[in-house]
């Protein structure tokens, strides 16, 4: 009766365990989230030194707009989602070749995944002696007498991005292989039992069912790809030129960080990181929108 | 009969070459960081490709000598623990919640904490320096431990949630129902019977706090403070001749994380799948 009583007890008042338990975690969230979204969106509003509490209203919206340097570092983010339908068209050729589990597949799989582990200053600092104009990619080219095509990879202006944009592909491939293996090995064998009873050939079974299979999580690393190309490069491209020569190599990141650390222009830097933070915002809306049409059609 | 077959066909010779190759680009840097290091300058400047022969430890012997990358090693040391054990302990709570309890604002939370690990730490960095600044945590363990805990937090909560509801609902009513307290059932069910997840989530974490450049970077910047990836883009400009001795530097870098690799693949591949294969 009385453990009857003491339950009926219980229900009746508000159970503030759940709210206790979550209670570290949403204060941490608050500080490290929740204060610098608001202080950057009201300092972008501010004068764009030190000095506290001028406002300058859209001024330093309206300095980034004329600055060149802003369009340049925002092209270049731009120009790197080039490398996300690459990267994804490759990984997938890659995972398949993989799943049909030819000999020493399973080493493959180790040495793609390796450079995913791998820290991104390391890699970028590598590359730059691999990349170098007495460095290993030129000297093999000269070694099979193509000399002539050897380049300052990472010294020219026009192709400083491409070189940096392979550099991400090489170390971003094998978390998309690693995905698209993960999600295959959990396609029920029976969808490829029935097509195989029906007739269908390799092509086709890659055609009509893997790769169908495949969406909900191609989408996933594709956006994943997408955000990193936008707001994650900043390591790649510190390590590798610093956003030279000149400016041909910055990215937003680098900018904000530029204007933040190096010339302490606070408003200024604010402002492009709210409209970073607008972009990615945006970026992810459109894709819950096309997500949720898809879901409507029916599909998982 | 028939594999060999395959492995000989048109096809399968294709595979082969093309998998041939995508490997060894993919290890090709690792094997050149470990072969230049294993260099004294004069050999590498002679031959880059050739392999090291004899190999000479020198490199390490001066970097070891030199003391900064013994310092900067410990810092990341200190700063991955601290961050990695903070955000599994905070999480852990909240998704125990967020798992198995019902509450007011639960879905809502869970909702938030996906939206919130897309932003950027570019677009956060400066505030929290201007916000932390005043506090006197720049340059200091606890500053960047907090930025760091609470930026793995999002992630953590999304991934120990979900692998909490994978635990079998019975356990949890039968503890109920034998008067177990919500403490007693998170202490004594489901923090036991999560092992797997949690060496999941801690591989992946430290792996993120140990590999970050940028919150690194802005707040240590006390060269004896300094984690190890920000210390190592530091090297390029100090030893930029010596290449050898920067390649050293960076195979140190990435060698806890390469064994942790070698060893533990799985926890890798599974932690970095999780937010998208159910």
């Amino acid at each position: 009766m009385s453990a009857m009583a003491s339950a009926i007890r219980r229900r009746s008042r508000v159970d503030v365990t759940p709210y206790l338990l979550v209670a570290p975690a949403v204060a941490l969230i608050l500080l490290i989230y929740g204060y610098p979204i608001v202080r950057v969106f009201i300092d972008s509003f501010l004068s764009p030194t030190a000095a506290r509490g001028t406002t300058v209203g859209l001024a330093n919206y309206g300095f980034v707009i004329d600055d060149p340097v802003f369009w340049k570092s925002a092209g270049n983010n731009v120009f790197l989602l080039v490398g996300v339908p690459i990267m994804t068209f490759v990984a997938l050729v890659v995972a398949v070749i993989l799943f049909d589990q030819i000999r020493g597949w399973r080493l493959y799989r180790t040495l793609v995944f390796t450079p995913y582990i791998l820290a991104v200053p390391v890699i970028g600092v590598t590359f730059v002696y691999l990349y170098g104009y007495n460095g290993v990619v030129n000297e093999i080219l000269r070694a099979v007498g193509l000399g002539g095509l050897a380049q300052d990879w990472l010294g020219s202006p026009t192709l400083v991005m491409p070189s940096i944009l392979s550099v991400i592909i090489y170390r971003e491939l094998g978390f998309g292989v690693m995905l698209f293996l993960a999600r295959m090995a959990s396609i029920r064998e029976e969808l490829y039992e029935a097509a195989m009873i029906d007739g269908a050939g390799w092509w086709a079974r890659l055609r009509y069912i893997t790769v169908p299979q495949l969406r909900t999580v191609m989408t996933f690393f594709v956006v994943i790809e997408l955000i990193t190309m936008l707001s994650w490069v900043f390591a790649y491209v510190y390590s590798m030129t610093g956003g030279g020569p000149a400016f041909a190599s910055s990215v937003l990141e680098l900018y904000i960080w530029k204007y933040a650390f190096a010339y302490r222009a606070i408003g200024i830097a604010s402002a492009v990181a709210v409209l970073l933070l607008v972009a990615i915002s945006v970026l992810i809306v459109v894709q819950l929108l096309v997500r949720g049409g898809e879901s409507e059609t029916g599909e998982e | 009969m028939s594999a060999l077959r395959r492995f000989l066909s048109p096809a399968g010779l294709f595979k082969q070459a093309l998998m041939v190759a995508i490997a060894i680009a993919a290890i090709y840097p690792v094997y050149y960081m470990l072969e230049t290091s294993l260099k004294t300058r004069e050999a590498w400047t002679a031959d880059q490709f050739g392999l090291p022969l004899p190999p000479t430890l020198d490199n390490y012997a001066t970097l070891l000598a030199d003391g900064r990358i013994p310092v900067w090693f410990m810092n990341s040391v200190i700063v991955t623990t601290a961050s990695v054990l903070v955000s599994t302990v905070v999480a852990t709570l909240a998704a125990f919640a967020i798992a198995r309890l019902t509450f007011r604002g639960r879905t809502f939370l869970l909702r938030l904490l996906v939206a919130l690990m897309v932003v950027p730490p570019a677009v956060l960095v400066l505030p929290l320096f201007l916000g932390l600044q005043p506090l006197g945590l720049t340059n200091t363990y606890q500053g960047v431990v907090l930025i760091y805990s609470g930026m793995l937090v999002p992630f953590s909560v999304y991934m120990l949630s979900s692998f909490f509801r994978t635990l079998p609902v019975e356990l949890f009513e039968a503890a109920r129902i034998d008067g177990a307290s919500t403490m007693r059932i998170l202490r004594s069910i489901v923090v036991p019977l999560s092992g797997p997840g949690f060496i999941t989530l801690i591989v992946v974490n430290a792996m993120w706090v140990w590999n970050e450049l940028l919150i690194a970077l802005v707040f240590l910047q006390d060269d004896q403070k300094r984690t190890l990836m920000a210390g190592l883009t530091t090297m390029r400009g100090r030893y930029a001749i010596n290449e050898p001795l920067v390649m050293a530097g960076m195979f140190l870098g990435v060698l806890p994380i390469l064994l942790l690799f070698l060893f533990g693949q799985r926890f890798f591949v599974r932690g970095l799948v999780a937010g998208a294969v159910k």
